[in-house]
């Protein structure tokens, strides 16, 4: 197979601080210092100190180079701010790179947000025609695909009503129809599945498939880890600007889940610290495990430890505690403790196991409680810990977001009835 | 014997993966671009785009307004009503025989065509961030679609003037169409250029200084007060007449009015130097607008 993209050694940086606002006025005055050899007078003392620090340059991405086979369907994984997007931005011809050269065989088409130039004072009719052409469709190939793009986006009736009309899932279904039928030899798509409900995904992530099947490339970035390992050859990972690694999707993406992120796999109090105590009972520390480490980012499949310390600072009280486990909206999940017991001075640990498969994938919080006489809050710390849990399977069927606060696997019974009718009759 | 086949395969093989790597890049994206490096054949891959956006323009201005496409033609008439109550009956200015409303609507429509180019091109980076920040196509093609966006609104109010003249003409008033009206696509092309010429020029100064957004609007308007539009070249005091001359646009306002009203005076070396500038300020435009181009989407 031939190389159809080739990316060598790619950096970008961005200049901090200079970021627009400058005016004529300004650049005058640096130029007219500067001539006559005094020091910038616009340069504020602290701007020249970090300046200094960090060389006013912020690099977006280092040096990051890879290939792309023809027909190869690419994925590129990171946490925010690790350079996927400003990677699509400089594959697509949108900004420049600051060094390196990218080598490009084949029509590109980008997607980098779906309803791009859409107007809104127009038709759907006229916009799939305009955003058509914007993508880099020409009239004809648009002509001739009108009636699957508008059989695809469901909205028939609607075809002549202005757009700024449509509720925002007609509009996403419209942009998305448009760009699904874009035929370049090479696709580069940014995370356009985010949009849409989940019957509409679950046609997007299909269309993407075929895509796919059809011997085209595809780069494709995305947050949603379950499209990634099931649509992906192949995958990198990138963190900080840099290219941290190359391969086999499920590698990647395994590696991807258990580097450490923003979040805390463990977290301590100090003896100081006055939330986390009162004169009779102490809180340590908490930490998450996962497969017997201490992290964050927890697999779906996996059993999950919520451990936490404690110290009794008085002898015979009546202790317990419980947690209550919060969702990204900050409702509560479920609350959950052991009994409670009579416990002489001294330090403690509980730990609360979670068996596999009972959380959805997303983000979630942990409030601790140390109480006494079972119902006194003695000690309280809300989202004392937050972890992340991750779907890295391959799905085989439906790939979008699957809704819900808790997604346990559940015994299903299917019975056959036909017997009871023949019963009946 | 087995072996050798075998190993002329493997040879063929090779020499077929080596064709292929080595087959023509389409794109080559680098750091830097050379300043004469303008892939202007690029335009005619996106001809379609530019016609939508043409039409787009057309469609979408007047989408919820009463008198939708009626304002192309409401707007050069008041202002020329306007121009013929103050400049003519106000303050006396010469037309150099030609009536008066006819005179002040033919300058109108031309400098409009002129102005429309420049205010409208000069905000294509600006405006159209939201757009180029997602999407690759030439750019070139924003400000050639408003260009030609622009024409056709100086085709209607062409018309409007072809109308009036032909009104004037019937009722005996005077106005005379002479052989100079062929000169007219010469002279649409010399203000296109200027117009888009420093349209794109300010586009891209003002990816950096938002000033000149500022400048651009009273600008044009005290340039056309400069430009002998509401008056005729020859009404200007003999100390002064080196100002109109330097003005490139002043054989341009002359020519069209030589060719649809009969007055004015144009000489060939200065329509020539018109079109030296115009060239000239068009490479100076492409120059800083490719150079632009790449990477305004980290400052705007």
């Amino acid at each position: 197979m031939s190389t159809v993209i080739s990316v060598e050694n790619v950096s970008k940086s961005y200049r901090l601080g200079m970021i627009g606002g400058a005016t004529l006025k300004e650049d005058f005055s640096r130029w007219w210092a500067a001539t006559r050899g005094k020091s910038d007078p616009l340069a504020k003392v602290d701007v020249a100190e970090r300046a200094r620090k960090i060389g006013e340059e912020f690099w977006a991405l280092r040096e990051v180079s890879f290939e792309v086979k023809s027909g190869e369907v690419l994925g590129v994984v990171g946490r925010n701010g690790a350079g996927k997007s400003t990677l699509l931005k400089i594959l697509s011809q949108v900004t420049a790179p600051t060094s390196g050269e990218i080598k490009i065989r084949g029509r590109i088409a980008s997607l980098l947000e779906v309803g791009t130039g859409f107007h809104p004072e127009l038709s759907g009719r006229d916009n799939i025609l305009l955003n058509g052409a914007i993508l880099g469709m020409t009239r004809a190939e648009i002509r001739r695909k009108f009636d699957e793009i508008v059989a695809f986006s469901e909205i028939e009736e609607f075809i002549d009503t202005p757009v700024k009309r449509y509720s925002s899932g007609m509009y996403v279904r419209l942009a998305f129809a448009v760009a699904a039928h874009l035929e370049p030899e090479i696709l580069i798509i940014d995370e356009v599945l985010a949009v849409g409900d989940t019957q509409f995904q679950r046609k997007c992530v299909g269309k993407m498939g075929e895509v796919s099947q059809e011997g085209r490339t595809v780069l494709f970035v995305s947050h949603n880890l379950t499209v990634v390992a099931s649509l992906c050859d192949r995958a990198i990972f990138l963190e900080g600007g840099r290219k941290l690694m190359e391969g086999a999707p499920e590698h990647v993406i395994a590696t991807y889940v258990n580097s450490g992120s923003e979040l805390l796999g463990e977290v301590t109090w100090d003896v100081s610290d006055g939330r986390a105590r009162s004169d009779r009972l102490r809180l340590l520390g908490t930490r998450i495990l996962c497969r017997d480490q201490i992290t964050a980012d927890v697999q779906i499949d996996g059993s999950i430890t919520i451990q936490y310390d404690f110290e009794v600072l008085k002898d015979g009280l009546s202790v317990t505690s419980s947690i209550h486990l919060l969702d990204k909206h900050n409702a509560c999940v479920f609350v959950s403790g052991p009994p409670s017991q009579t416990l002489p001075a001294g330090r403690y640990q509980h730990s609360c196991i979670f068996p596999p498969n009972l959380l959805n994938d997303g983000m979630y919080s942990i409030s601790i409680f140390l109480l006494i006489d079972t119902t006194v809050h003695d000690v309280v710390i809300h989202n004392a810990i937050s972890f992340m849990v991750h779907e890295t399977e391959e799905r085989e069927e439906f790939l979008g977001q699957v809704i819900g606060c808790v997604r346990p696997k559940l015994e299903w019974i299917e019975k056959g009835l036909n017997g009871a009718a023949k019963f009946r009759g | 014997m087995m072996c050798n086949q075998m190993q002329a395969t493997i040879e063929q093989r090779t020499r077929d993966n080596t064709l292929a790597e080595t087959a023509e890049w389409t794109t080559r994206i680098t750091p830097h671009r050379g300043w004469l490096d303008w892939r202007l054949n690029q335009l005619w891959r996106y001809r379609d785009l530019i016609s939508l956006f043409v039409w787009r323009d057309f469609v979408s201005a007047y989408k919820q307004t009463v008198l939708g496409p009626v304002w192309h033609i409401i707007q050069p008439l008041l202002t020329t009503l306007m121009f013929t109550l103050v400049f003519s009956r106000v303050a006396r200015l010469p037309t150099n025989g030609a009536p008066p409303f006819l005179f002040y609507l033919i300058g109108t429509v031309a400098w409009t065509y002129f102005a429309n180019n420049l205010t409208k091109t000069s905000g294509t980076f600006v405006n159209n961030a939201h757009l180029l920040g997602k999407v690759y196509f030439h750019r070139l093609v924003i400000p050639i679609s408003v260009a030609i966006s622009n024409l056709v609104t100086f085709g209607i109010q062409l018309g409007i003037f072809l109308v009036a003249l032909l009104l004037y003409r019937l009722s005996g008033h005077g106005g005379q169409i002479t052989g100079w009206i062929f000169l007219t696509p010469v002279l649409l092309l010399i203000l296109a250029g200027y117009g888009l010429g420093g349209g794109i020029i300010v586009s891209a100064l003002t990816t950096r200084y938002r000033d000149l957004a500022n400048l651009v609007g009273f600008g044009v308007q005290l340039f056309m007060y400069a430009t002998p539009v509401i008056y005729p070249a020859s009404a200007v005091p003999e100390h002064y007449q080196w100002l109109i001359k330097l003005n490139p646009l002043s054989s341009i306002m002359e020519g069209f009015r030589l060719g649809f009203l009969g007055v004015g005076t144009l000489s060939v070396p200065q329509l020539g130097a018109s079109i030296g500038g115009m060239i000239l300020i068009l490479l100076v435009g492409i120059m800083l607008f490719t150079h632009v181009e790449r990477t305004f989407m980290d400052t705007v």
